[in-house]
């Protein structure tokens, strides 16, 4: 339990977003793709992840589809829509212009201050 | 924003679709993680059983996805309706209990509503009605009231500034000659700027120019839709033909629009059927009319735009002051001459104010019973959803959510009740109407109007607030824990909700006494009114009336003076004694068929009030010298039963050319008279060039004026002596009704052909219909009351009901621990009497203060009666206890057996 980050609030929409940037993925998919590329440090409760997916969705965020998934079952994909791709590029610059300052505010030492 | 809509719409319509896809996705996704799973090596059945587990609480999840699809207000609404409408599906009895109680309670108070929109609320029916005012001349110095103007007054008004236009208006009857039939008409003789001044033009043809200034009659008259149809079959080449009326020919110049009315406050005021027009002085008025003679019965006129009634009034007052001074003689000090502004609303509605505004709170009162008996219902049914509400906060839904679903569904059911009690409403509409007073000002005003619907919409909302919130609340404060625990039994959190309950039965109980109280005072009332002692006797007299014309040039006039009427008169009394069956007959003005309501307030000309000086006495400030007055045949006095006590009553020898003579009621004798005979006393009409009038005889005091009053002043003249107009033929006997009436009128027209004829009402009829505004009041506040009373009953029958099914099981110890079937009866009924106790206590309260607020609506009875105080209270125990007793007798039949084992 240790190597898991505890998720911050908000940072799950921008993660669903990254994780669909690279290529249109359905719920379950879109879980394993975090995990993935977050090395196995962010789980994701699966059932909070639909009221997220639903969220966007409404948004104009995501665009749903119903289609079939590699080992042949009918899933619903997720795709990142124009506005979506938008407002993963803002929360991004947002997101690392926050943890910069944060991750230099942290490093600082006595002597600098 | 339309794609927005479009969207919520495609969403509530294809919600079903939504809902699959939703619970598809969850399903698939569980697969895709069991196939994982089963790469893993576990079986199938294992991975789908671990998948299920990792993915955490399904309904849950599920939930909070919906309100992220829904994410709006809209939406959870509609799903709140939706569910509401499933529950009302499943339970229809009780859906339908609750939606009758709220029908029938919005209904009404709705119906009521609609009443008070139209007479209090609404303008009166003219542009810019708020301009209108009424003038009113007052001497409150002599304690004399509306005593009309005189035409310089008139004069004197229309040039102050304050006003646009000022027309008096004079009530008068004529006689419609030339077609059929006689007939008599209802005139209104105003000032030629009476339609501009109102701002309502003839539907055909024209209004009266108002400008014309030409002494004398008009001689157009101006006709209403209902006369056009009736007596000229809605001749469309009207406007080119004449009417005759008194003998003298008019032109028509306009027919008024259909559901035009003149403002009035009676039924007679308000259907006048030609109006014509004066300018008030000169033939057959005087070429200088004098400024003392205050023919000019009333006035109404419309203020300068923008000017307020209070601003009118004080620039009234100050041109009051100045002509007093500048006419001293014409205004004696001690009558302090005022003239006062009334808003033409106030003076057509003003005297049914305050019977309405309590029907109103009546009718109130039966939609917060209504409301508390629903809640009631609400409350006991939310002990049988205990559990489900229970599962539901379990299963993830939040308080509020609950609380909001619970109002929804309360709304619901009140705008449901609303819009039965709409539909009902509109379905009796007709019959109500019939039950309204005819007299009641602008009855034909009232209607289902949008204000009345938007009535009944707020009404429904906030008793669907009202009735909801309680069990809305509580179902918020639900003990989760305890709730779940009490598996399969009905009743949760029972100490709160039964606290609330009995908290509304007592409210209920209160609210009850209050209206029962109320509606005992005013049923009193009306008893001692029906059972009063009259002073006369109305039994088998019936009156039948005509009216002599009286042409504009008095010298064509064949009944100009009383000695050109009388032979009339006495002729008639003569064929009328003759007729089978009659045994009496008498003549007299209308004002002297007792307790005739048709033609009061009407202020008619030459009879009516009276106002006076007494010989050798100057005014005296601390009496009325206005008194009743009426002129009537010899025989009048014994045909009513009203015995002479002093004195001699009129007899043959006084004629036209005998000096004239009064009898007098003893009220008169001692208000005017006290401490002296009144016999030889001389009265005198207070106006120049009247004749001295000597009292020759004392009557007793009855009760034909007011059936409220015991003893007002009245003057009686004889018939032979006056010029009276409008006659009433009074006749004691054995008769048909119907067939009396049409014999007089042969007769009247075989003396006269062109005199019309009307009436034919027993005198028991007229004394009724006087009655008719208290006998509708008191039935609908007795109808309310008696509504509320069976509410009240229903709401403690239905918690004690409960609480013997809640206490079945203790009830069960207590037998088998040897109570005694009685014991357990008194328990149970201990416990409703208690209830109701409170309730009458709390009530008894109310119901003082509501009892002096309408004090002035009772006779005979003191607001505090302790009698029908008493009576209400008792009659509301024993209907409680009857209630109480039903859920008690089961209580007592309780076996032990079954009900220890139930547990």
């Amino acid at each position: 339990m240790s190597d898991e980050a505890e998720l911050l609030p908000g940072t799950l929409d921008l993660l669903i977003l990254k994780a669909v940037s690279l290529g249109p993925l359905h719920g379950y998919a879109v879980l394993s793709r975090i995990e993935q590329i977050s090395r196995g440090a962010l789980l994701i409760e699966q059932g909070a992840l639909y009221p997220a997916l639903f969220r966007l969705v409404r948004q104009g965020l995501l665009k749903p589809t119903w289609g079939k998934s590699d080992n042949n079952r009918r899933a619903k994909f997720y795709e990142l829509t124009s506005r979506g791709r938008k407002r993963l590029r803002e929360e991004t610059d947002g997101w690392n212009r926050l943890a910069t300052a944060i991750a230099s505010a942290l490093a600082a030492r006595p002597q600098e201050i | 924003m339309t794609a927005y809509f479009r969207s919520i719409a495609a969403r509530f319509f294809h919600r079903s679709q939504t809902e699959n896809d939703l619970e598809e996705e969850l399903r698939s996704h569980i697969q895709l993680r069991a196939d994982d799973l089963e790469r893993f090596g576990l079986t199938r059945a294992e991975a789908e059983r671990r998948a299920r587990i990792e993915f955490g609480g399904h309904e849950r999840f599920k939930e909070e996805c919906r309100e992220s699809i829904a994410g709006n207000f809209i939406d959870v609404l509609f799903q709140d309706l939706r569910f509401g409408l499933r529950m009302f599906r499943k339970s229809p009895g009780f859906a339908a209990i609750a939606i009758l109680t709220m029908a029938l309670s919005i209904g009404a108070t709705t119906a009521i509503f609609s009443v008070v929109d139209a007479t209090l609320l609404a303008p009166l029916p003219y542009p810019q009605s708020e301009q209108l005012v009424s003038i009113q001349d007052n001497f409150p110095g002599v304690g004399a009231q509306d005593v009309g103007l005189s035409e310089p007054e008139w004069q004197d008004l229309q040039h102050s500034g304050i006003f646009e236009y000022v027309s008096p208006t004079w009530f008068d009857e004529n006689n419609l000659t030339g077609s059929s039939r006689p007939a008599r008409v209802r005139l209104l003789i105003v000032a030629p700027n009476y339609f501009a001044l109102l701002g309502v033009q003839p539907k055909l043809g024209r209004g009266f120019d108002p400008h014309d200034h030409s002494p004398g009659l008009i001689p157009e008259v101006v006709i209403s839709d209902g006369l056009w149809k009736r007596a000229f079959g809605s001749d469309p080449n009207i406007l080119s033909k004449s009417v005759r009326m008194d003998t003298d020919l008019y032109r028509i110049v306009g027919v008024m629009p259909a559901g035009f009315d003149a403002p009035g406050r009676t039924a007679e005021e308000r259907n006048i059927e030609v109006w014509a027009a004066t300018s008030f002085y000169g033939a057959p008025l005087s070429d200088h009319p004098p400024r003392n003679r205050r023919n000019l019965p009333t006035a109404i006129a419309r203020l300068k735009p923008g000017l307020t009634i209070a601003a009118a009034q004080s620039r009234i007052d100050a041109l009051v002051a100045s002509l007093q001074k500048q006419f001293a003689a014409d205004y004696p000090l001690q009558n302090a001459w005022t003239v006062q502004l009334v808003p033409l609303k106030e003076r057509v509605v003003g005297n049914v104010r305050q019977s309405l505004v309590l029907l109103l709170g009546a009718v109130g009162l039966v939609l917060l019973i209504g409301c508390v008996n629903v809640s009631n219902l609400l409350l006991a049914r939310a002990s049988a959803r205990g559990r489900e509400m229970a599962i539901r906060r379990a299963l993830g839904a939040a308080q509020a959510r609950l609380t909001r679903q619970l109002l929804t569904e309360s709304l619901l059911l009140s705008l449901f009740g609303g819009i039965a009690g709409l539909a009902i409403l509109f379905s009796v509409k007709d019959f109500l109407l019939r039950l309204v007073p005819e007299n009641l000002p602008r009855l034909n005003e009232i209607s289902i109007s949008w204000s009345v619907l938007l009535f009944a919409l707020i009404a429904s909302v906030i008793s669907g607030v009202l009735f909801g919130l309680a069990p809305a609340l509580q179902a918020g404060r639900l003990d989760l824990n305890h709730a779940l625990k009490q598996e399969g039994r009905v009743s949760t959190g029972s100490g709160e909700r039964a606290r609330t309950r009995r908290g509304l039965v007592i409210t209920e109980f209160a609210l009850s006494l209050v209206l029962m109280i109320a509606a005992g005072l005013l049923l009193r009332s009306f008893w001692d009114l029906l059972n009063v002692r009259l002073g006369f006797s109305p039994q088998s007299v019936i009156t039948v009336r005509t009216r002599m014309p009286s042409p504009n040039d008095p010298s064509v006039d064949k009944y100009a003076t009383a000695s050109q009427e009388a032979p009339f008169v006495r002729e008639l009394i003569r064929r009328c004694a003759m007729l089978s069956g009659v045994e009496e007959v008498a003549i007299g003005d209308t004002a002297s068929i007792p307790l005739d309501e048709s033609l009061r307030d009407l202020k008619l000309i030459s009879e009516g009030q009276f106002l006076f000086t007494v010989e050798g006495r100057d005014v005296q400030s601390d009496h009325s010298t206005v008194v009743e007055r009426s002129s009537v045949s010899p025989g009048y006095f014994h045909l009513l039963g009203i015995p002479l006590l002093r004195g001699r009553l009129f007899n043959e020898l006084d004629t036209d050319n005998t000096p004239p003579v009064a009898v007098i009621n003893q009220a008169m004798a001692q208000s005017y008279c006290p401490n002296e005979d009144p016999l030889g006393k001389r009265f005198k009409a207070a106006k120049a060039g009247a004749p001295w009038i000597t009292v020759v005889g004392v009557i007793a005091d009855a009760r034909t004026q007011s059936l409220a009053q015991a003893a007002l002043p009245q003057i009686y003249l004889d018939v032979y002596q006056t010029w009276a107009k409008r006659l009433a033929i009074l006749l004691r006997g054995h008769f048909r009704t119907a067939a009396i009436a049409d014999e007089v009128r042969k007769q009247v027209q075989s003396l006269d052909p062109t005199l019309p004829v009307s009436g034919g009402q027993t005198l028991n009829e007229t004394v009724s219909a006087s009655l008719a505004q208290r006998r509708f009041s008191m039935g609908m506040v007795g109808l309310f009351a008696l509504t509320a009373l069976l509410l009240a009953a229903l709401g403690i029958y239905g918690v004690i009901s409960y609480l013997v099914s809640e206490r079945t099981h203790e009830i069960g110890i207590r037998l088998a621990l040897g109570a005694s079937r009685s014991n357990v009866l008194r328990i149970v009924l201990r416990q409703g009497l208690g209830l109701a106790i409170v309730g009458a206590a709390v009530g008894l309260v109310c119901a003082l203060i509501v009892s002096h607020l309408m004090a002035s609506l009772l006779y005979g009875v003191r607001p505090t009666d302790p009698a029908t105080f008493a009576g209400v209270t008792l009659l509301l125990m024993g209907v409680a206890l009857l209630a109480c007793y039903v859920p008690a007798r089961r209580a007592m039949r309780v076996d032990p057996m079954v009900a220890l084992r139930y547990e």
